[in-house]
């Protein structure tokens, strides 16, 4: 549904929300007008809202049997023409990713959220845990590559899902907004904006839809009704979408593309905050709620006299390289404190010469500042 | 004239992927035959179909919108679409181990919110593109490639099964019943709910070959023979009853 039939949108003003009812108001924002999702803790109150809030603004909103179906819900209604999302945890998001991949090589824009709690298998349901960071690159069958946003505040929860949409619109990809319980649930003030920046699919009639796409290698993205007798299909496909199932060069090609529109703009895309980086010699790299309690040991351990910075991750994934490797010239020790098991950590160490330390954490409970103070004196 | 459904198919189209003796051949120009007896513009019609053989049924043969899926999420990804666009007359047509096995769930679910999707089944009792195993829909004592001994589990009755989750068009045919069905998939089309059409499509390949039809003709001969209409069934003894294939209209909202 076109942004301006919306009625009731998300209005300018200073709200006192959680990190989940966010989500679903930077969704609004961003033009979503499609949700299908399934009950999962310690995600559910982004369903809830949105349920509520789309019938609101004359979306549509259906709680489907299962996440798999969730996710098909989502990518058959983005090819209808809506901005579509899905929100879930852990055990959702791995029974969506084989639809996620179907998402990225039938190169189908969506917003997927992961509310990470504590795993494997059923874990801890009510606590948190950033143990999906890796299955988010890795999680379906096959090279593809996606977009992982992971937001530490509840501005952010809104502000990225908002950049979420852009992004998949932009290049036609599934984006997942990799938060975790503990920025899910928490509450804090967010300020929504008078409008925000929305990005829509490009579309053009008599371009095929699965073409070379120009130079950001994204092809223009017809909606079914519009007379463009789509063929879509998981299958390799050519240009038309005609299934080439044993044609080693188009499936080659094809590949290549859907991969290289998201690497060779990953300047773009991956996006990190640095604190204190000037004159540090060691930082921590985190991410999500993580961050939070690295810049409280940042700043403490600048009031002993430290020089310790902090990289903030927003985007996971494509990875921010250049910022490691710039990153890597300055400082000599690089400390990535996380609630898994050193996923990052072991992707940092791919872009440094210095030895990463991987400070993990995977008891369902936030990492805490002190300790990670006191592990950063024991070593700097 | 025998050429006149071929205005409904993608030029590039030159042949169908279907072996010969395949039943699904047949019902592809059956369902072009109800779409242009109702006139429908295919501009506005969206071709769903999930994993398998006939998966390729719509796509990319039909000259509408088409959406080839994952395998058993056919019925999900049409769910999507058609309340996205409800101006879009959504079908769905996959296998029987597509929408009734893996797809299971999503085609119950469906049907018990009597969403307006045009459900076909091709049911040929068997996975046939991956071999030939054994499928929800195969009968007993069937013999498969992963039933050397025969089948030992009863088939889905599909039709009851839809019909008890709240389908309101429920009907079966076969191949060899192209009027009725012609009929029957324009009822599907009018009715403004979940409908379902089990059709009778065989599969010489993977079923008939080791379950001695070892002619294709000898599948729809015995599709001929044994299908039998509602009323005829009603009307002979319980115990004659059980070679027949009962066929027709089960749930019908619609004169």
């Amino acid at each position: 549904m076109p942004r301006a039939e919306m009625k009731n949108l998300p209005s300018r003003g200073n709200y006192y929300l959680s990190g989940n009812e966010a989500v679903a108001e930077g969704a609004l924002a961003a033009g979503c007008s499609f949700y299908a999702g399934y009950p999962i803790t310690p995600s559910s109150e982004i369903m809830e809202r949105i349920a509520q809030r789309l019938e609101e603004v004359r979306g549509v909103f259906i709680q489907m049997e299962d996440e798999i179906a969730s996710i098909c819900a989502v990518l058959g209604g983005s090819w209808a023409g809506a901005k579509a999302m899905t929100a879930t945890s852990g055990p959702g998001f791995s029974l969506m990713q084989e639809a996620i991949g179907y998402g990225a090589f039938t190169e189908t824009p969506c917003v997927v959220v992961d509310i990470q709690r504590a795993g494997p298998a059923t874990g801890q349901a009510t606590r948190v845990g950033s143990g999906d960071v890796m299955q988010a690159k890795w999680g379906s069958h096959g090279d593809y590559q996606l977009i992982a946003l992971s937001p530490w505040s509840v501005q952010e929860m809104f502000e990225f899902t908002v950049q979420a949409f852009n992004l998949a619109e932009r290049f036609r990809v599934p984006a997942i907004l990799l938060a975790d319980e503990a920025t899910g649930h928490l509450r804090e003030n967010v300020r929504i904006p008078e409008t925000v920046k929305v990005f829509n699919r490009k579309k053009k009639k008599g371009i095929p839809p699965f073409g070379d796409g120009g130079k950001d290698l994204v092809p223009p993205m017809p909606a079914f009704g519009e007379g463009a007798r789509l063929l879509v299909t998981g299958s390799t496909h050519d240009p038309w979408g005609f299934r080439r199932t044993d044609d080693p060069e188009i499936h080659a090609a094809l590949v290549e593309r859907i991969n290289r529109k998201i690497l060779q703009a990953r300047e773009t895309i991956a996006q990190t905050e640095e604190y204190f980086l000037e004159d540090a010699d060691s930082a921590i790299v985190a991410y999500g709620f993580t961050a939070r309690s690295a810049l409280f040991a940042v700043k403490h351990l600048r009031e002993e006299g430290r020089s310790v910075g902090l990289l903030r991750l927003k985007t996971i994934w494509p990875f921010p390289e250049q910022q490691i490797e710039s990153l890597s010239s300055k400082v000599e020790k690089i400390f990535v404190p996380e609630m898994n098991r050193g996923q990052i950590a072991g992707e940092i160490q791919k872009y440094t010469d210095h030895p990463v330390i991987s400070f993990s954490q995977t008891n369902g409970e936030i990492i805490h500042p002190y300790p990670m103070m006191e592990e950063i004196r024991r070593i700097v | 004239m025998a050429r006149i459904m071929e205005k409904y198919l993608r030029p590039e189209i030159e042949a169908t992927p279907f072996c010969p003796g395949c039943g699904h051949g047949i019902l592809m120009g059956l369902i072009l035959r109800a779409i242009d007896g109702l006139g429908l513009d295919m501009d506005r019609i969206l071709f769903v179909s999930g994993i398998g053989c006939a998966g390729w049924i719509p796509s990319p043969h039909f000259n509408a919108d088409t959406l080839h899926t994952l395998h058993g999420r056919a019925v999900a990804f049409a769910t999507g679409a058609k309340l996205v666009n409800p101006d879009l007359t959504v079908f769905v047509i996959s296998g029987d181990g597509d929408l009734s096995s893996i797809g299971g769930n999503h085609l119950i679910h469906a049907a018990r919110r009597n969403m307006d999707l045009k459900v076909i089944c091709a049911n040929n009792m068997v996975y046939g593109m991956t071999g030939g195993q054994v499928a929800s829909t195969t009968p007993v004592e069937a013999l498969t490639s992963t039933t050397p001994k025969g089948n030992q589990s009863p088939p889905f009755d599909l039709c009851r099964l839809v019909e008890a989750a709240g389908a309101t068009y429920v009907a079966r045919f076969a191949v060899t019943q192209p009027l009725p069905l012609i009929k029957s998939i324009k009822t599907a089309i009018k009715n403004q709910g979940f409908s379902f059409i089990e059709v009778l499509s065989p599969c010489p390949t993977q079923f008939g070959r080791r379950n001695r039809y070892d002619q294709p003709s000898d599948m729809i001969a015995y599709l001929m023979e044994h299908c039998v209409t509602l009323k005829k069934a009603e009307q002979t003894p319980e115990c004659e009853r059980e070679e027949m294939i009962v066929t027709g209209e089960f749930v019908s909202c619609l004169e």
